[in-house]
């Protein structure tokens, strides 16, 4: 199959020069311009906080109600070698939102990485015809690594394993706009803790912010020992459960993953053990009013459908908010958000 | 009158102080083997003055180069490097542990892009790197990954 290469032409339409009344504060600490963005752990509190603040002043631009185009003439080079439907969506989205124009690629047979190229050749091409680098890759440290061969800022979508610190900051972004607040809050993750590429930064970020936090997953797939060391030297000492009725009651935030089935060798095991983290309007009788859930999504049946028409779901949101984030951040690494 | 268990060299290099029971760590770092041409005393678990126990390891002929160094203090960080000619030692200097490991090992994770190999079989064109984060015990992390090394003796480039 062909390489699916695009490019869409930036959009000419009446445009505001600037989003909105940004936080002067905040865009004055932040001077982000040519930074590379490949771990949450490269940021410090206060430039979260200035990265949300900013995201939350790219809303109204990101849902169309208001124009903008300070991203004029910048092109975004979005490397994709491995399947994404949300991260490559949301780049595309919020870079087009902001008047830029995107090259790249979503999968990279018939690319020169397939005839042998190395990654470090790909991203200096991609460095010289481009402003700014989204890259993801299935090997942990790829990110690093490119921002080591490009001038150019380079933003990882996800390296293998690894770090995703773009899901994170949407994520914090959602429970701060949801709930007003990151610290103090106590923060349930459920499921899949083990292999979960998300929760172990989003884990990391809200000890960072003084959550209290839960996990509760099964003993074959509790959070590995290495992020339960690194949450306790911010003072945080995590709940452990494996029972999600247990866990619920004073939880403010559920943060729901996959439970994937080939991590069983059977299926009924999977079957029992898939059920006994699931959301549903049952569970949430037993939860706080106001308890939010959220999910990296895709969804398969951890949480019932029917949940989704209560106000306590916020997975959907969650996934719109990827789009003010990522607007944020790339506004701010291109240097053109002051 | 102190005894000498091994005789002393003319020219050549006496590493002491190294960790017991690392010496043979220590011959391998030099590429010490089989087709051996000059003469090489080991000694294993002696007492040293500080009332531990330490190896001690004299090689015939040969310096030792920055990558040895390097390597040699990361496995033994409190070794004494002794240049002798002629008998004297005409330098002494200790090994220090680096902040920062280059080239020298590679890592553990097989999913890290420094093992990435293209389809032609070339490595990424960068030397695998590592934050010293302890040097007893050892403790290495790689810059890229961010995974902690278990074992770094044991990857040793």
């Amino acid at each position: 199959m062909p390489p699916y290469f695009y490019f869409f032409p930036k959009w000419s339409i009446t445009t505001l020069n600037y989003p909105c009344h940004f936080s002067s504060l905040s865009m004055d600490m932040l001077d982000m311009k040519g930074r590379d963005i490949v771990s949450i752990g490269d940021f410090t509190v206060d430039e979260i906080e200035g990265i949300l603040d900013l995201a939350q002043n790219m809303v109204p631009i990101a849902k169309g109600e208001k124009t903008s185009k300070i991203l004029d003439g910048k092109i975004l080079a979005a490397f994709f070698f491995e399947p994404s439907t949300r991260t490559k969506l949301s780049f595309e989205s919020a870079m087009l939102r902001l008047g830029g124009g995107i090259i790249g690629f979503a999968n990279p047979k018939g690319t020169s990485a397939s005839k042998g190229e190395t990654l470090a050749d790909t991203i200096r091409m991609a460095e010289a015809y481009s402003d700014v680098i989204v890259l993801r890759h299935p090997r942990e440290g790829a990110a690093r690594l490119a921002a080591k061969f490009s001038e150019k800022p380079v933003i990882n979508a996800g390296d293998g394993a690894g770090q995703h610190p773009t899901q994170t900051l949407l994520d914090l972004f959602t429970i701060r706009s949801e709930k007003g607040a990151i610290g103090g809050l106590h923060i349930n993750l459920v499921g899949d803790l083990k292999y979960g590429r998300t929760v172990h930064s989003l884990a990391h970020a809200l000890a960072m912010f003084g959550a209290k936090l839960s996990f509760t997953a099964p003993p074959e797939l509790q959070m590995p020992d290495h992020v339960i060391k690194d949450v306790r030297q911010y003072g945080i000492e995590p709940e452990i459960h494996t029972s999600l009725e247990d866990s619920v009651s004073d939880s403010d935030v559920l943060y729901v993953t996959r439970i994937q089935k080939e991590r069983f060798p059977d299926l009924a095991e999977y079957e029992k053990v898939a059920g006994a983290y699931r959301i549903d309007l049952d569970l949430l009788d037993k939860a706080k009013s106001d308890v939010i859930i959220m999910h990296p999504l895709p969804r398969v049946n951890e949480i019932s459908p029917e949940v989704d028409d209560t106000r306590n779901a916020k997975y959907f949101t969650q996934a719109f908010n990827g789009v003010p984030v990522r607007m944020a951040l790339l506004s701010l690494v291109l240097g053109v958000s002051e | 009158m102190k005894e000498f268990k091994v005789q002393p060299i003319r020219n050549g290099t006496v590493i002491d102080h190294i960790d017991s029971g690392k010496a043979l760590k220590v011959l391998k770092i030099m590429d010490i083997d089989e087709t051996v041409k000059s003469t090489v005393s080991v000694i294993m678990h002696v007492q040293s003055a500080k009332n531990d126990y330490k190896d001690i390891v004299k090689v015939e002929d040969k310096e030792l180069n920055p990558k040895e160094l390097q390597k040699i203090a990361l496995i033994a960080p409190h070794a004494t490097i002794n240049i002798i000619r002629d008998y004297d030692v005409v330098k002494k200097s200790r090994v220090s542990a680096p902040d920062r490991v280059v080239g020298i090992v590679r890592c553990a994770n097989p999913n890290c892009i420094t093992n990435s190999k293209t389809d032609l079989h070339t490595y990424e064109p960068v030397d695998p790197e590592f934050v010293v984060e302890s040097t007893r015990p050892l403790k290495l992390r790689c810059i890229y990954c961010d995974r902690e090394l278990e074992n770094p003796e044991e990857h040793l480039v």
